[in-house]
């Protein structure tokens, strides 16, 4: 669709705003990986309804808009193990990384943060080779 | 206080990733597939992102968060083999499923099976994740 980048933009915003009123607001950097890791590991007990009620808005204001936009879809893989394999790579590879896209790459790149940037360079570059290698040469994806 | 804030971020975050178009996978990996029908759109997201964000960062000098406490430290320059060996394995899981963790909770909105089998491997790895560190610390010590 043309207006893609529009679209891009305009939630791009939105993530950005939601940032911005967590980290204003709460004194927290909005990084999803670290939010649900803190829940799993047991680091976050002490703030852990905090981050059930931020996950509750990341579940359920997508889940309004879907039903009001049906033609949103998601073109998810139906293969289990690719699903299986990705899913722990992305749990153990974020929390050993201290951070994901939201984490490292939009909170950190806008504060200039090293590690943010060289965060998002590497997973960006390991992101390409993997759909290089499994989309065009393996065909799995 | 904390608890609506929390859920206005998290509000909008979900939001913006299903307007954006990043719980659809087909966009994300098209972004990381330069050698295929290479879509731009997730460098709108993250650019329209940041704008906010740094404006946000800008705002925290010689002030205090809303309900009280601290502004987080200023980064750590420190880079270290666990950022960049997570990155890659990140990057790894993220171009083959097109998915990273705050899409994947946003994506549960659609109701398939997919992201819910992905979501509980997410978990998994993220709890064994401070083994693999420990394990990764004893490899890297010397005997």
């Amino acid at each position: 669709m043309e207006a893609d980048w529009i679209w891009g933009l305009v939630g791009g915003m939105l993530i950005g705003t939601g940032g911005a009123a967590y980290l204003l607001g709460s004194g927290r950097i909005m990084g999803a990986s670290g939010i649900i890791g803190g829940l799993v590991d047991g680091t976050g007990r002490a703030t852990a309804v905090e981050r059930l009620v931020f996950l509750a808005g990341v579940f359920l204001a997508p889940m309004l808009l879907v039903a009001l936009f049906s033609e949103a879809e998601t073109h998810l893989t139906t293969n289990p193990a690719v699903l299986i394999a990705a899913g722990l790579l992305v749990g153990v590879g974020t929390r050993l990384a201290n951070g994901c896209t939201s984490g490292h790459g939009v909170c950190g790149i806008s504060r200039l943060s090293l590690r943010g940037i060289v965060a998002t360079a590497f997973y960006i570059g390991a992101g390409g080779l993997t759909v290089v290698l499994f989309r065009h040469l393996l065909g799995v994806i | 206080m904390r608890n609506f804030l929390a859920f206005l971020a998290g509000s909008l975050f979900g939001a913006g990733l299903l307007i954006s178009g990043m719980t659809d996978t087909t966009k994300v990996q098209g972004w990381l597939d330069v050698f295929g029908a290479w879509d731009p759109t997730l460098a709108f997201v993250m650019g329209g992102a940041i704008v906010p964000m740094a404006l946000a960062w800008r705002l925290t000098r010689n002030r205090t968060p809303l309900v009280g406490g601290n502004f987080p430290p200023p980064p750590e320059p420190k880079l270290g083999r666990n950022l960049v060996l997570g990155s890659v394995l990140f990057g790894m899981g993220w171009g083959l499923s097109g998915l990273c963790p705050g899409p994947s909770i946003a994506s549960l909105s659609y109701g398939h099976w997919g992201h819910v089998l992905f979501v509980v491997a997410m978990l998994a790895g993220m709890f064994a994740a401070p083994a693999v560190r420990s394990q990764l610390d004893r490899l890297a010590a010397p005997a």
